[in-house]
């Protein structure tokens, strides 16, 4: 599977030599679970198999969930109560189903900033990460649609916010949202197709995976120093590498243990704090909450939305060329997916030789810069617009928009990067002293 | 390798506490030193007993608690109630129509409280407890209630005895003053005084006494299952500490020799 040089599994028995002419499904086991990893690899990179645990539990927990919830407008609410208070440990699966959503993205958005910090991104690793950007749209879905289900205020109000994003859109607008939702407003048929597509788009976000891990099994993983898998021979490659079983595996493990005792205490000790109390109150089409605040992990690019009202000079230009096209509401609709389409781009956007953000200097910088811009478009998304939250949105987001389209292409034209070292197996002798010898 | 582990765990921990939850406009509410709180909280039996005799006495006039199996009032981890007595607080206090008698009956264990809605009925407050937050700073990150928990039972203790005595008529609507409920005016007037209601074992009845039972009790019942879940939170955490501490074995044995350490156990 990989372009490392690596044993390949050779069947032995009369058995295995039977099914492996027939179905060489061992041999991709062995393939997918021996495959050469770089041994430098350090604690940023075991994300992703928090991220393979998180959709496992999310589908298990679901499954169980579908089998108590009922997706009707009338009854959903009192459905999910019956599950906290009448099915045998239903609030404990509840409470690993809410949370588990924000163990996913925390995870997610680990992987996706150690991507963008040691080039994960760069050639030839580009499928890998635009495979990664689609998956992450998906969980933005099914995370959006899986909020709606317990029939809230929240859920309802949210539900009609972000689906009348659609509606600003030009010319088609209405019509779309009317098609989306079902009817003219957020109501059973929503609901109905919601439930369905949350319970589809895992699956498809699972074959996805499938296609990610299978990508950069073709290319081999990133590691710290951005320097490839020395690839002349078996033996040179086995200096770099270590196999994925049993070095990677435990140690893996290891942090996932670590992060599900966080986790759990969260699940035990206080389960709705990162929930909003009003989705306790059931849905009524008839008052709108105070504030509507999506879940935490939409607050970045829910503040990009914000952010480009129609007092923002750049919005007006827009709108004055485009005749009135692109109004204030469009705009913001486009800059937020904009801000993942050029993260989506970085591959292309990104001009330095050098791969991993270690041996440049100035992008560090600009890097660390990034990271507080994210935080702080996440806090500045659940305040209100007024003085100084519009300022503060607008800036963030202008910089989140800057990182990718002026920074990344010019920082690999201005900047001196340092010399990676030659080889990972130097690196890593230089982390450990003693395995030199 | 511990350092970079450390940073991760850092990073992990400000992005989650970036979970930022707008505040509400709401008044003052009070911190109130409730037993369930923390991880080692429980419900206090007696007290909920006295929140539910609260209710019943008083709030029930206006209030259903539509999702609570009057049943559950004998759970453990709850008010615990023997069988018997909630049959008889269930037949005592309220009724049912039923089709088939094409009657009223008194209720039975396996009913729900009533739900009880209407002109001039007040909202259902089986989930209230949750429904509110008391606590959203510093600067609405939210991250005082890792101490203080979401604060919605300190919210019903403190709003029931937060009435200032203003009244005013607003389109034939009459509202009283409350410093704690979002905007500051209330439908509901007041209704906890000094004394409303009576504990047989003569336990302090003034109206901040009785305002803090019945936010107990609803917060048992919004939250019925919480002694269980804190139970399986530290089952949980326990066996994933043993578990890790023995992955954690295992992963340094299994790098040594490639790092060139040493590893005796």
């Amino acid at each position: 599977m990989s372009g490392i040089p690596h044993d390949h599994y050779e069947p032995k028995s009369g058995f295995e030599k039977w099914l492996d002419e027939r179905l060489p499904i061992v041999g991709l086991a062995y393939g997918t679970l021996m495959i050469p990893t770089p041994k430098n690899l350090n604690w940023w990179w075991i994300w992703g198999i928090v991220l393979a645990f998180c959709l496992v539990m999310q589908i298990v927990t679901g499954i169980i969930l579908v089998m108590h919830y009922t997706p009707h407008v009338d009854l959903a609410f009192a459905s999910v109560e019956h599950i906290m208070r009448n099915v045998n440990g239903g609030h404990m699966i509840r409470y690993i189903h809410m949370n588990g959503a924000s163990l996913f993205f925390l995870a997610v958005y680990i992987h996706i900033f150690r991507g963008l910090f040691y080039g994960s991104y760069k050639a030839p690793r580009e499928i890998t990460w635009i495979v990664g950007m689609i998956i992450y749209l998906l969980m933005m879905a099914t995370g959006f649609m899986g909020y709606v289900l317990p029939w809230g205020q929240m859920s309802f109000w949210g539900a009609t916010v972000i689906t009348g994003l659609f509606g600003a859109i030009p010319f088609i607008g209405e019509p779309l949202q009317t098609f989306l939702l079902g009817g003219p407003a957020v109501d059973n048929a929503t609901l109905n197709r919601f439930f369905s597509l949350h319970y589809l788009l895992p699956f498809v976000i699972a074959a996805l995976v499938a296609v990610h891990i299978w990508a950069f099994h073709t290319t081999g993983n990133n590691n710290p120093t951005g320097v490839e898998v020395r690839r002349g021979s078996k033996e040179e490659a086995k200096k770099d590498t270590l196999p994925f079983w049993p070095y990677f595996v435990i140690k893996d493990l290891f942090a996932l243990g670590l992060i599900l005792v966080g986790f759990f205490a969260i699940v035990g000790f206080m389960p709705n704090y990162l929930g909003h109390p009003d989705n306790y109150i059931e849905a009524n089409a008839l008052a709108t909450p105070a504030h509507i605040v999506p879940e935490w992990y939409f607050l970045p690019f829910y503040a990009i939305l914000r952010a480009f009202t129609a007092d923002v000079w750049v919005v007006q230009l827009v709108s004055f060329v485009t005749g009135g096209i692109i109004d204030a509401k469009f705009f913001g609709v486009l800059a937020m997916f904009g801000a993942i389409i050029v993260m989506a781009l970085a591959p292309w956007l990104d001009t330095s030789s050098v791969r991993s953000g270690q041996y440049r200097p100035a992008f560090k910088w600009w890097y660390r810069l990034l990271l507080i811009d994210f935080v702080v478009l996440m806090w500045v998304g659940a305040r209100d617009t007024n003085f100084p939250h519009d300022w503060i949105s607008l800036i963030g987001s202008t910089y989140w928009f800057a990182y990718f389209l002026v920074i990344l292409p010019l920082l690999g034209l201005f900047e001196k990067p340092q010399t990676p070292p030659a080889t990972i197996e130097e690196d890593f002798n230089a982390h450990y002293p003693g395995a030199a010898e | 390798m511990i350092k970079q582990l450390t940073a991760s765990a850092i990073v992990a921990l400000g992005l989650a506490t970036g979970a930022a939850q707008a505040a509400g406009a709401g008044g003052e509410v009070h911190d109130t030193a409730f037993s369930f709180e923390g991880p080692f909280g429980k419900y206090d039996k007696e007290q909920l007993r006295r929140g539910l005799k609260v209710y019943t006495e008083v709030c029930s006039a206006c209030h259903g608690l539509r999702y609570v199996p009057l049943r559950t009032l004998s759970d453990k981890g709850g008010p615990e109630y023997t069988e018997d007595e909630v049959r008889a607080y269930a037949a005592e206090n309220f009724t049912i129509y039923d089709p088939e008698l094409d009657d009223d009956r008194a209720r039975v264990p396996a009913d729900f409280f009533p739900t009880v809605s209407g002109e001039g009925m007040g909202p259902d407050l089986s989930l209230m407890a949750k429904a509110r937050a008391g606590f959203h700073g510093p600067a609405g990150t939210g991250i005082n209630q890792l101490v203080k928990g979401m604060g919605g039972a300190e919210y019903i203790a403190s709003f029931l005895t937060a009435f200032n005595g203003k009244e005013q008529e607003v389109a034939g609507q009459y509202l009283n003053g409350n410093d704690v409920f979002p905007g500051g005016w209330t439908s509901m007037p007041p209704q906890l005084e000094d004394g409303t209601v009576e504990f047989d074992d003569g336990h302090n009845n003034s109206a901040h006494h009785l305002a803090e039972d019945v936010a107990a009790f609803l917060m048992w019942t919004a939250e019925p299952k919480m002694m269980a879940r804190k139970q399986t939170g530290f089952i949980s955490v326990l066996m994933l500490v043993l578990l890790t501490s023995l992955l954690y074995l295992t992963n340094k044995k299994l790098w040594a020799p490639h790092k060139g350490k040493k590893f005796d156990a």
